[in-house]
Formats: structure tokens, sequence, C-alpha cells
């Protein structure tokens, strides 16, 4: 066990030391902030000045010098539009953006595992059938074009929700989190809604395809034969089987929502992570830029750690390390 | 009475909704919920130069000069300014001004904000561009100051409104955190800062202590939207009062719907071609009619630049690309601004003119050009460069046209990577001095001149009378010498000046906005239809 989380602890290390040297070249290849930054009526002496306060006249190795060794002490830069240490720009944000993702995951298991159970007990049904071709709209459909639908349908024809923002907040643990409030969830609808479109879909299809294959197998014969409730042969022995898979998907899905709900917090113009780091690439805000990366690093995986352990609880013959 | 229980209850619960409902109403008829296009970088109004930035700090902050709609300077918190010698302004002072902590207004704060505004540190884009000619405060008295420039300098009026004044009492450099916490964030403006949300609003009250006409909303709910599609839709649902930036393809759309009222009004910013001055040699986009290498750049010749100025068809552009949502320009400002030159119309469209100049100037198969132009800045921008270089084409000048992302686009602009490509400009100063000398006076570290010239078009005839303009100090004579310089640059196709775009808001029905020049989005000018 320790030996299996010291070397994912040092896979990380690298994933992130290569990451940050990607993103450093990647940035000075692509163009200069200060271009962007700058008012255009800003004259030379007032430009040269710009860039030395930024500290972008030193040569970048020196320049990713300053930002390890900052990194060591903790401190991953200050924000060059903002002015903010970038760390607490990020956590700032990170609150609207988990509380956006964790409902989407939940929505999706909650919605896509009984309807994919459904639909996989019952194929041939018209709920069954009916929800196999939706679940293809789910996945294949634009998140965009959902959300501006959504938005022209349930706000601006219907009016029940607000098309827009995060709406009001109560703080817990010292966080404003909008879940408290009821104008907050109003808010929250559409944009979760949006987010978990497509996770409802893929754990859906992933739930029924599992059924389909267990259900024929010879420990559900046997369990039937037993004279379980059906209810039982399902939910627990089934169930226990298909799992995996849908674990894995779930996991990972949690991290790319978090990590790529830019889309959707665009179109609904949700104050959340994404949402800065699309504009901070617009306008190279390196030290965003690179933060933000390196907490998404470090959030796959931590999450697939997890996962990794949730499979030991799930199927005993899991072992985490190869004993030889 | 079980009965008459539940009716009572009935009854008391209708009346709380309809108390409820009435109280509501009130709130929400006070509060003006508008939504910005761009995120601000910050509230401390000395960080940055950024539109949006100055929209919100135009909320909280008075500057000594405001630019009115149409960007004349008007008085606000100076109430006259005069040169008492060739070298130095006095400024008479608004009495009787408080600000949002019930400190007075003084001559001591306008000292003070001109001391900090250098200073902030980590600046990206720093005010100390409107505040480097005054080089000395002599405060006379507490409602009189003296502002001295090094030389004759006619613009520091102008200058000035772009200067918020903050209290003195907020110690010696204040931090820019604490202007986004609110701490610091105390001016005299409308509206009083109650809170921000980085990346999603910035909520005001109604300053009752404002010198100035009192604003109607009671309270401002100050959102970002950056996303055109939602942020109209924001506008249809009900959930936002008043929007900027309207996209001219929603624009046609929202004109013929009931519950939307647009305002419109040209802008200052004008779109146009720079052209590669700075290679007497081969340019590097540019290549002969079948692609062999030229020994000399094409556009060096006056002829080329008009023949590529006078083959795009404006009106075309304007009505097909843009909507109608510009105006054809033929010179930086538009209409009805200050040093505008009334004898410039914009270049008539006239391919066959355009065809016999490339033949005189040694071109008569055309060349081939590539035009480059951002693809998410300005207005259609990638639109516009397709239209052009269909246009172009037309003349015998084969044209193939790039669109590229911003954060790369002005970094190769900037090293003069390109021929031909599309730019814009808004001129903040609302007159022809401020980008004569930022866009067509020779490159000139030294003097601080021609720092967006990106072509490097240099006329030393030009930059002499740009140096006279900006050392006249009288008004009327200064207007004539910038008209003269104005000509002077068009003659010679300095830029191909395309269109002056139009800014356009949308509001609820029942609200009336005066339409700003400058962009700026302002509660304060959002009133409901008498």
């Amino acid at each position: 066990m320790t030996t299996w989380l010291l070397r994912r602890l040092i896979q990380a290390v690298f994933v992130v030391l290569v990451m940050t040297v990607i993103v450093f070249i990647g940035l000075h290849v692509i163009g200069d902030p200060i271009d962007i930054l700058i008012s255009p009526e800003a004259d030379q002496a007032e430009r040269a000045r710009a860039v030395a306060a930024l500290g972008l006249d030193q040569p970048l190795w020196k320049q990713y010098g300053l930002f390890l060794w900052g990194g060591l002490h903790g401190d991953l830069g200050r924000s060059f539009v903002f002015n903010e240490p970038a760390l607490q720009l990020i956590g700032g944000r990170m609150p609207a953006t988990m509380e956006l993702a964790v409902t989407a995951v939940l929505l999706s298991v909650v919605i896509g595992i009984p309807l994919g159970l459904y639909a996989g007990l019952n194929p041939d049904s018209l709920l069954g059938r009916t929800t196999m071709a939706g679940s293809i709209l789910g996945f294949s459909l634009p998140t965009f074009w959902v959300g501006l639908m959504l938005i022209m349908v349930f706000a601006v024809q219907l009016g029940w929700l607000p098309s827009t923002g995060r709406g009001e907040t109560a703080e817990l643990f010292g966080v404003q989190w909008s879940f408290l409030t009821r104008d907050g969830l109003a808010h929250m609808a559409l944009p979760a809604l949006n987010l978990s479109l497509g996770n409802i879909a893929l754990v859906l299809r992933l739930t029924r395809a599992g059924v389909r294959e267990n259900i024929h197998m010879d420990y559900v014969r046997f369990a039937r034969a037993k004279g379980l409730s059906p209810a039982r042969v399902v939910l627990v022995h089934v169930m226990k089987n298909i799992l995996i898979p849908v674990v894995t998907i779930i996991g990972l899905e949690f991290g790319s929502t978090i990590a790529f709900s830019v889309v959707t917090e665009s179109v609904f113009a949700w104050p959340g992570m994404g949402k800065l780091i699309i504009d901070s690439i617009n306008v190279l805000d390196r030290p965003v830029i690179v933060a933000y990366l390196m907490i998404i690093v470090f959030l796959f995986i931590t999450i697939n750690l997890l996962v990794d352990l949730l499979y030991t609880v799930l199927d005993p013959r899991v072992r985490l390390e190869n004993r030889q | 009475m079980v009965v008459r229980y539940q009716a009572a209850m009935r009854g008391a619960v209708v009346a709380g909704c309809l108390v409820g409902a009435a109280a509501m109403n009130g709130a929400a008829a006070q509060t003006l919920t508008m939504a910005s296009s761009a995120p601000i970088t910050s509230v401390d109004p000395h960080y940055h130069t950024f539109t949006p930035n100055a929209s919100l700090d135009a909320h909280l902050f008075d500057s000594l000069l405001d630019m009115d709609a149409q960007s004349r300077p008007v008085a606000a918190l100076a109430e006259s300014w005069k040169l008492v010698d060739e070298r130095t302004w006095e400024l008479k002072l608004r009495q009787g001004v408080k600000f949002h902590n019930g400190a007075a207004f003084t001559a001591e704060d306008v000292a003070y904000t001109l001391d900090r505004v250098p200073r902030v540190p980590n600046s990206p884009g720093s005010f100390a561009i409107y505040t480097k000619p005054i080089v000395g405060v002599e405060i006379v008295d507490p409602h009189t100051i003296r502002l001295r420039t090094a030389g004759i300098y006619p613009l520091v009026p102008i200058d000035l409104t772009q200067v918020a004044i903050i209290p003195h009492g907020l110690g010696k450099d204040p931090a820019t955190e604490d202007f986004n916490s609110g701490k610091n964030a105390i001016g005299t403006g409308p509206f009083r800062f109650v809170s921000y949300k980085p990346g999603d609003r910035v909520e005001m009250d109604r300053f009752d202590g404002y010198w100035g006409k009192k604003p109607y909303w009671q309270h401002v709910s100050f959102r970002i939207i950056p996303n055109d599609g939602a942020r109209t839709a924001a506008l249809l649902s009900g959930d936002i009062g008043f929007i900027e930036a309207v996209p001219t393809t929603d624009a046609a759309r929202l004109r013929t719907d009931k519950r939307v009222h647009l305002a419109e009004t040209v802008s200052l910013r004008i779109i146009f071609l720079t052209l590669d001055q700075s290679r007497d040699g081969p340019t590097p986009f540019i290549t002969g009619p079948n692609g062999e290498k030229l020994d000399r750049n094409p556009l060096k010749d006056h002829r080329v630049r008009e023949a590529l100025s006078i083959a795009i068809n404006r009106p075309a552009i304007v009505e097909r690309v843009m909507e109608g949502a510009a105006i054809p320009a033929g010179q930086f400002l538009p209409p009805g601004s200050y040093s505008y030159a009334p004898d410039l119309p914009p270049p008539a469209y006239d391919a066959a003119r355009a065809k016999k100049l490339l033949a005189e100037a040694g071109f008569p198969n055309g060349f081939r050009i590539t035009l480059h132009g951002p693809n998410d800045r300005y207005v259609n921008d990638a639109k516009i460069i397709q239209s052009i270089g269909q246009m172009w084409t037309r003349i015998g000048v084969q044209t193939s046209v790039e669109g590229i992302t911003w954060s790369n686009y002005i970094a190769r602009a900037n090293k003069q990577e390109f021929s031909a490509y599309l730019l814009g400009w808004g001129s903040s100063s609302g007159e022809a001095s401020n980008p004569l000398r930022s866009l067509v006076a020779t490159f000139d570290a030294a003097k601080g001149r021609g720092a967006v010239n990106r072509g490097r078009y240099s006329n030393p005839q030009l930059d002499a009378l740009i140096d006279k303009a900006v050392t006249t100090a009288d008004d009327a004579a200064r207007e004539k010498v910038l008209q003269q310089a104005t000509k002077l640059a068009m003659d010679d196709v300095a830029f191909i000046p395309l269109h002056n775009q139009k800014n356009i808001w949308g509001m609820r029905s029942d609200l009336t906005y005066i339409a700003r020049a400058d962009e700026q989005s302002r509660a304060q000018d959002v009133r409901p239809v008498q």
C-alpha cells in the first residue's frame, strides 16, 4: 500500500513538472500578455515599465526558475490581470464550480442508474426504448447549444427559471454556497442540468449494458433458483457486478466536469473556475493558467486514487499492488 | 370555529403575500440589473486602463472633468479650468462635495491622487500616461489647484477626464486589494460600493450625498456576462434590465421586439487597415502575380495604397457585414467630434481607377497579398477581412485572408510580421491628436511617439504638424492644425480607414439610455421613459 501510494506521488510530481514546462514554453510562443493588457495609448517607456513590473523582461529560463522557487514556498505567483495571488483567485472561484459539478454528477447518478436499470431489465418496453433513444441525444448534442435552448425555453419563453448568474448565496464553513438558498438553487438548476445531460446518458448506457450482460449469467439464475426476491437479485448481486465500470466513468467524469465546465459556465455566466481559466488564456495570464492546471492535475490524481480504492471495496479480487 | 380560523389564516396569508409583493415591486422598481460584456479586472480606479473598469469607476468615482456622451470634456469635480501661463493650469474645484465616507473633497485629494497614479504596483496598464505631462502640483487654497507641465501641453483637461479622484485619507500607497474588498473603494460618485464578486458582479447603492443629478436607481447590480447569446437571452427573459454590446446579428431582431428598446450612437472606435511601411525591400506577405518574389515593397508606393483604399466598397461592408451597426469612415473620428475634418469624406469606391493606379505604379497585373486580421476582437472582424479580400481580388490583387486569435495576432503585429492587417482604435480623448500621436507619428521611443504605429509609417511633414498641434494652446487654432494633419495623413494614405463602429445598448422597453460614444455603460444615465 505504501509503495503504491509513493509511486503514485512521484508520478504526480513528474506530471506537474512536465506540465509547467509545457505551459511556460507554450504561452511564451503564443504571445506577450503586455501586448494585450496595456492601454494602446501607452508610449514606449510606459510599456517597458509594465514589462519590467510583471517580470517579463527576464529570460524565460530565469522566469521559470523564479516560479519554481516560489512554488516550493507555496507561492504560485500573482495574476498579471488581477494582481492577486493566483491560488487565492482560483480558490475564490472553486466553490461555485464544485457545487455545480457535484450537483451534475449527483443528477447523473440519481437519474442515470435507475433509468439504466429499468432499460436493462425491460429492453423492449416503450420507456426502455425511449430512454435509449433519448440518451443518444444526451451525449451527441453540443453543450453550448443545449444550454442556449434551455435558456430560451425555461427562462425566456416560460419564465420559470433565471437565465444567468449565480443567485443568492449563504455561508457554510466560511465559504459562500448557493445550494443553501432557494434563489441559489433556482439559478443552479439549468446549468447543473446542462452539465449533467451528457453524464446521465453515459451512466445510463453503461448501466443498461451491464444489466443486459449480467442478467443471463449463471449466478443470477442460481440466485433466482435459491428463491431470492427479484429486487435483491438486481439491487445487490447484479449491481455489485456492474458498478466497477460505472464508478470508473463517474470518477473520470467528475474530474472533467470540474476541469472543463468552461462552456456551461460561460453560457450561464456562472462565476466558476472554468470561466476564469478561459478569460486567463485569452489574455495569457500565465500564473493563473499554471496554477489552475496544477490544481486540475492534482484533482485527477486524487480522483483516480479514490476510484482505485473504491475498486477494492466493490470487488475483493482487486489488489492494489502485484505481490510477487 | 375551525373554519373561521382557516379563513382568517387564509386572509392573513393573502394579505402577507400582497404586502410582500408590493414591497418587492417597490424594491425591484428601484433596482437596475445591468450586464457588462467583459469582466472587470479591479475596483481600483488606477490599476488598469480598460473600458469595463472605466464603466464601473464612473459609478463610484468622479474625475476633475468628465466626458459627455459625445466625448467632449465637461465640468465635474472641477468647476472651471484655465491656463494662467503657458505651462500652468489652474482649476477651481467644486465646493460642498462629499466622499462616500463623509470626508469633504478638497485640493488635497487631487494632489494625493496625482501622486498615487504612477506608483500603483504591478499595474498592467498604468494611468500614468495621463498624468505624466504634469510635473508640478501646487495647492493654492482648498478649492484651487495649479498643475504645471514641462512644455506647453493643452491636453491636460482632457487627460484629467480619465483620472478618478480618491480621498487622501486612504493613507500612503493604498493597496489594490483593499479596493476590491471595498475598504478603499471610496469616491464621490453617484453610487456607493457594496460588494464585489470577481467574475460575477458588483453591487452598489445610491449615494444620497451625491453633488450631481440624483440617479433614479436605489440599487444597481453590475453583472458580468461576456457570452453574447447569454446576455441577449438574459435581457429577453427579464433577468437583466440593461445590457451593453448588443451583437449586430441580434440587433435587427431586437429592434422589432416590443419588450426591448435599443439605444445606439456612433463610437470613437475606428476600424482600419495598416500597411507595412517598415520595409523598402520585399514585405513578407506580398509576391508577384504568379507567386514570384518581388524586389520591392509595393505598399511604399502611394498609388498602390490609394488603389487598395478605393477598391474597398465601404457602404457595402457597413450594410452587409456590419448590418448597419457602423458608418463608413474617411478619417479617425466620426462627424461631430472636435477636430473632425469636414472636407474628408470616406474614399469613394472606384474599381476602375484603382486598376489604373496599380498599372501606373508598375503592377498592371496586380500582385498576391495575404490580409491578416483578428477573429475574436472587433465586431465581425473576420468577416470584414473576407469581404475586403474579395474586393481586392476584383482589381487584380489576389488576396488570401487569415484570421488569427487576438493574443497571438497582436504579438505578431507588434513585431511587424504582417504586410496588410486589420486593427481598431478608440480615441479616448475624443479628438485627433490622440490617434495622430499614437498611430501615424514616426515611431520614436525617446519622444514617446508612434508607440502603436505598427506599420512604421513615417512622414516628417506630418510629425511637424503634430508637434505644432500639441503645443498650440488655443482650442480653435489647434483644431485647425489637427484637421490639417489629419488631411495630410489621409491624402498620403498613412492607413486605410474602414468604418466607425456603433455602440448598441439594449434595455427593457420602459427605459431609456443616453448612448455614449466612449462605450461606457452608466446606470445613472438609465432612466424610466417619462
